[in-house]
């Protein structure tokens, strides 16, 4: 009995166990991973004869990757930190990509094959600046080669083989701004151009090897220098002007400067407004862009210039390919409607003219980086890598399209999920169902042959196959569990993607806001994008659709626009530019009767626009209006305000204008307090229950209300990076605030704490990330807000009666007397977004999801933030769950969520839930995407795909054999027993 | 109890059958005598059918007195199943409830092999349905203790949904 006791609890404790893993043949089955670079702003080619062609780029994002030229995969990429930006790469030996990045100040290594780090180099820069990177030639001291970097008026030079300073050479003149670096061929001596204090040109003559000043001149430029070059010959450069209108040719022969001015109306005939130099290193040759064309002008003799080809003004012209001692090649795109034309121009000729179709969701081009190659008759074939609006990346070659890679999708900044169409009834042909029959069978025969471990390796590989291609995952109809769905996302360039969750595939992808642009909205962009129809029970039939909401131009006063945009096809349904701006977009928790939720957008003046507009709307809204408030963080002015609705605004008479009135500010004392983080419950969080049951079976009630704000402030010492400020003069105060009355429900301080702060709000808690100053390490604090008011609903008999007031409408009014719990942990990681999980109903149990340094996501259980937890936990507490207290949260490397991967500069987290009430989505970005589903507590409500239905049916039917022989066999003894 | 039932009945009906059913037309076996039975019948059988009833009275106490011992031996498989929920604990506090609830169940047919005009069957019965009453109050005593009886507030307002909020407010930090 007493095995039998230890097994029972042995079971219990087995049911219980904390980790959540997956194994490894289950990778890929609910989850996929999607790699992007971003949005690429250089590019370098590496095309030699042998090996692999790629091409190396750095982007927006601070990515820095190698991609095979033939299919567009990344073959290896590394992203830097968020303030590692680069500013210019280049190859080094044939084997080395160097980047320059951190504002001039960081120079770093990569291996070109595998994208190892070889070296790094911090160059100490004093004012980071304009900085610029020279790969010298044929400098070759030894077998090295260096690389000359420039920043203001010093000049380093660093050993590409092991990334050591050799030299350095400090100008020290004041106002001296290199501007460009040239080595003639075979030669020891550099040559350094500047301006000092655009007025003097100077020259500066400096020994390679080692950085010897040799010479240097200076001379007064008759024009006041911009700061915009383009160096056209071994001895010349051309300059624009301050007033971007005239042209200085300067020439620095043998140690002296001459320079001359051109006006660009003598080139240009019809020149008028701002000129701009493309930055190329040609022979000869240099390109002007003027608001109406792109102009080629070749030098020729000492000062003469003309003008040698002309582009039209949209065309974006490529940085100069040297093709050989004398030709130079530059690509000018074009874009019309939904076409590219590549032109590529030789020495200013027109050499080849391409022209691409190209799917009308990418935009305009953006950039464009030319390459050449060989072609079998020596003629030069010319390939382009072309970055368009959206930010995806495109390889053109003889005309067509080779491969285009969705890079836009590094950068969203918004999320909503939207349901996929309903399968239509009927339509399934028998002879399909056979098929599918007979295919089920197979596949569950293999598993079967996998878990009895009969299976061969080929057996495996055909497992794995089958798990990965499944197609039930990827169909685009609604399932029954709520497994497919779309995620529709916003990006930075303002593209919206429809993904699906099967596979991450891109179900519709559209830039909406070239379709905008016009007069009356000269530069829109996107802001966000919500969920505008979600079909319920009354409107079925309708399809959903989401809203996106942008303004037309950068400041707070212009006006803004909305799209609404069907969810299925992603086809544009409705457009409108409206005549007010927008400051914020309030969701309410109304529709109207064909299911349009109802938004509030709030304009600068801090009048509420109702949309949709409609009159039912309107009568919806003015019902609730009483009880509709809103509330505005000023980050900037350390101050929240509330306001309450009512009818009338400032500036119309529109019925569906409504004013606002201030009804309560919390002003935090700006010489103490700045507002790190905020944080509020999610709009359409389920809760199942509000009580709480104790070990003591006692109850409380949770404090649950959507109208709580989670404020996060810190010191003003403290508000720059850790170790800004001593623990004594670091404070963080954390508020959570009553958002229709502006009421502080509690606040408490943490002293010796500093920011970053990262907060969710769920439930009735608040779990909160920040720096703990005094013990050096990352900290997490719960707190669990409890109702006292409803305390005293305890007596049995009423409750079972009915006759209690917790089901009774709360309203914010009524004095709410507050308990709360809390405790703090340390934390082994600092976080770079936190997230929790919901669920359909919100019974199953939450996971927070923690976006790590690492990139990973990991879900750490609820119950080790649990303010109950003790050091000794009683009997009845652990059976409870209670998990016994300790100083820190364990990070079980099976719970992350990410397995292996990483999801390059991760910058949101999103959980939102299935059908089923066990399971969630989880969908992480950053650089890259990755989703997953999880069941925090396990799939207590479904069989998991791993559930081998072949060992049942044998089992069944085994069982059934069994009883017709036991059976028979009875029989058979009765009879014989009769006849005895 | 079964068994005592069963055998009581047999008994009982091949005593009555060999006296009703044996034809006259048949003749007796050679060496059968008939009349040595008969013969007496009023003084014999009266005595006979007192034994019976005082056997049965007894007996009807015994079985009244059955669940004593289960109840016990409930006692002590609850002492052994602790007070925590699992799957030993739970199945014997639910046999334990069980038990009784099926024996009150067939009081009736416990007590039928015993009725006979003489014998007052109301104690015995009351015995055993007080003491089953006793094991039924047992289970339910571990049923509380396990926490399985709905007798504190948790108990009726575990699934309470939260109450619905009059007020919204919403907000935030506006676009810059």
């Amino acid at each position: 009995m007493e095995a039998r006791f230890l097994l029972g609890f042995l079971l219990l404790l087995s049911l219980s166990s904390f980790a959540f893993a997956i194994y490894e043949d289950q990778v890929g089955l609910a989850d996929w991973h999607k790699r992007y670079i971003g949005k690429v702003k250089h590019a370098v080619f590496h095309t030699q004869k042998t090996g692999r062609r790629r091409v190396v780029v750095s982007t927006e994002e601070n990515a820095i990757a190698s991609l095979d030229l033939r299919t567009g995969d990344i073959l290896w990429r590394h992203v830097l930190g968020k303030n590692d930006a680069v500013d210019q790469i280049g190859l080094s030996l044939g084997k080395y990509v160097l980047t320059l990045s951190s504002q001039g100040s960081v120079l770093r290594a990569w291996n070109l094959p595998d994208g190892q780090m070889v070296w790094e180099t911090d160059l100490q820069i004093s004012n980071p600046s304009n900085s610029f990177l020279h790969v010298l030639g044929n400098v070759k001291s030894g077998r090295d080669s260096l690389s000359l970097v420039c920043n203001g008026g010093s000049i380093r030079a660093v050993s590409s083989i092991d990334g050591l300073v050799v030299w350095k050479k400090d100008l020290s003149i004041d106002g001296l701004k290199l501007k460009h670096v040239f080595q003639p061929p075979e030669s020891d001596t550099i040559y350094a151009i500047g301006f000092i204090d655009s007025s003097l040109i100077a020259l500066y003559h400096i020994n390679a090897k080692t950085g010897e000043l040799l010479k240097h001149a200076t001379q007064a430029s008759s024009v006041d220098l911009s700061s915009e070059i383009s160096a056209i010959s071994s001895d010349s450069l051309v300059a624009l002007d301050t007033s971007r209108s005239n042209l200085l040719l300067i020439k620095f022969m043998a140690g002296t400067i001459t320079n001359h001015k051109l006006p660009l109306s003598d080139i240009v005939q019809d020149f008028s407004g701002l000129a701009e130099l493309i930055p190329t290193k040609s022979n000869d040759i240099f390109v002007v862009k003027t608001p109406s064309n792109v102009a080629f002008i070749k030098v020729k003799g000492d000062n003469e210039i003309e003008l040698i080809g002309k582009a039209d003004e949209a065309g974006i012209v490529s940085d100069s390919l040297t093709l050989s001692e004398e030709e130079q090649a530059f690509a000018v795109v074009h874009h019309s409607n939904n076409a590219i034309s590549l032109q590529v121009r030789i020495n200013g000729r027109e050499a080849l003219t391409e022209g691409i179709k190209i799917e009308d969701h990418r935009g305009h081009v953006k950039r464009v980086f030319l390459n050449n190659y060989v072609r079998t008759d020596k003629s030069h074939g010319f390939r382009a890598l072309i970055v368009m609006e959206d930010e995806s990346l495109l390889l053109m070659q003889q005309g067509e399209v080779v491969w285009s890679r969705e890079d836009g999708l590094a950068s969203i900044s918004d999320a909503v999920v939207a349901e996929l169409p309903v399968e239509k009834e009927g339509g399934v042909s028998v002879v399909e169902v056979e098929h599918t029959l007979l295919e089920w069978l197979k596949g569950h025969m293999l598993k079967l042959k996998g878990t009895l471990m009969l299976s061969t390796p080929d057996d495996m590989a055909a497992i794995q196959a089958m798990h990965l291609k499944s197609t039930e995952r990827n169909k685009m109809t609604r399932d029954h569990n709520g497994f497919r769905k779309l995620i529709i996302v916003l990006t930075r360039s303002g593209k919206v993607y429809a993904l699906h969750t099967g596979d991450g595939r891109i179900v519709w992808a559209h830039l909406l806001t070239p379709l905008l642009q016009s007069e009356s909205c000269p530069s829109p962009s996107v802001l966000t994008l919500r969920n505008w129809r979600v079909p319920h029970r009354k409107a079925l039939q309708e399809n959903p659709s989401i809203l996106l909401v942008g303004r037309c131009g950068a400041g707070p006063e212009s006006h803004g626009f909305l799209f609404i945009v069907d969810s299925y096809s992603g086809k544009v349904l409705e457009t409108q530019i409206l005549d007010h701006s927008i400051a914020e977009v309030v969701p309410l928790p109304l529709a109207d009767s064909s299911e349009q939720k109802l938004h509030l957008v709030i304009d600068d003046k801090l009048n509420a626009h109702l949309y949709p507009r409609g009159s039912d709307a309107l009568e919806v809204f003015v019902r609730e209006m009483a009880n509709m408030y809103y509330y505005k963080v000023e980050n900037a002015k350390e101050v929240i305000k509330g306001y309450a609705f009512k009818k009338g605004c400032s500036t119309g008479s529109s019925a569906y204008c409504f004013g606002t009135r201030e009804l309560w500010s919390v002003v935090f004392p700006s010489d103490s307090e700045r507002i790190v983080a905020t944080a509020r419950r999610k709009i359409n969080e389920v809760v199942h229950t509000q009580a709480k049951i104790m070990t003591n079976q006692d109850v409380m009630y949770k404090y649950i209300t959507k109208n709580i704000l989670f404020v996060a402030t810190v010191s003003p010492k403290a508000a720059g990076g850790i170790g800004s400020a001593a623990p004594d003069d670091a404070w963080l105060v954390a508020y959570l605030i009553d958002t229709v009355t502006g009421r502080i429900l509690h606040r408490v301080t943490h002293q010796g704490a500093q920011g970053p702060v990262h907060a969710v709000v769920s439930e009735n808690w608040v779990v909160y990330h920040y720096f703990n100053l005094r013990a050096h390490r990352y900290e997490m604090t719960v707190i669990e807000i409890y109702d006292q008011s409803r305390a005293d609903n305890k007596d049995v008999m009423k409750l079972v009666l009915g006759k209690h007031n917790l089901t009774a409408p709360i309203t914010s009014y009524s004095r709410p007397e507050i308990a709360t719990k809390s405790q703090s942990y340390f934390f082994t990681h600092s976080v770079k977004a936190i997230a929790v999980t919901t669920t359909a109903r919100g019974i199953t149990s939450k996971q927070i999801l923690i976006g790590t340094i690492g990139d990973q996501v990991l879900a750490l259980d609820k119950r080790y933030l649990d303010p109950r937890r003790t050091a000794n936990p009683s009997q009845e507490e652990k059976e409870e769950g209670i998990i016994p207290l300790t100083d820190t949260l364990p990070i079980i490397p099976q719970s992350y969520v990410t397995h292996t991967r990483q999801v390059g500069d991760l910058r949101g987290i999103m959980s939102f839930p299935a059908n089923l009430e066990s399971t969630t989505h989880v969908f992480s970005y950053g650089i890259d995407l990755f989703y997953t589903r999880i069941a925090p507590s396990r799939t207590y409500d479904s069989l998991t795909d791993e559930f081998s239905y072949v060992l049942l049916l044998i089992t069944v039917v085994v069982l059934i054999v069994a009883i017709l022989v036991t059976w028979a066999m009875s029989q058979k003894k009765d009879l014989q027993e009769k006849w005895r | 109890m079964e068994k005592g039932k069963a055998m009581a009945r047999r008994w009982a009906v091949d005593f009555s059958d060999s006296s009703s059913s044996s034809h006259p037309t048949v003749a007796d076996p050679p060496g059968f005598a008939r009349s040595a039975p008969d013969l007496d019948e009023t003084s014999g059988s009266r005595q006979k059918k007192d034994a019976e009833a005082a056997w049965k009275a007894q007996k009807a106490w015994e079985v009244a007195q059955a669940p004593f011992k289960n109840l016990l031996m409930m006692g002590f498989m609850m002492w052994m199943a602790g007070n925590t929920v699992h799957l030993f604990s739970m199945g014997i506090t639910f046999s334990a409830l069980w038990q009784p609830i099926s024996a009150l169940r067939s009081v009736g047919k416990v007590f039928e092999p015993y009725k006979d005009p003489k014998v007052d069957l109301n104690a015995p019965r009351l015995l055993f349905i007080a003491l089953n009453l006793g094991g039924l109050l047992l289970g339910m005593w571990k049923l509380n203790t396990l926490g399985l009886l709905p007798t504190h507030a948790s108990d009726w307002v575990f699934s309470l949904p939260p109450a619905k909020e009059v007020e919204f407010a919403g907000g935030g930090s506006p676009f810059y």
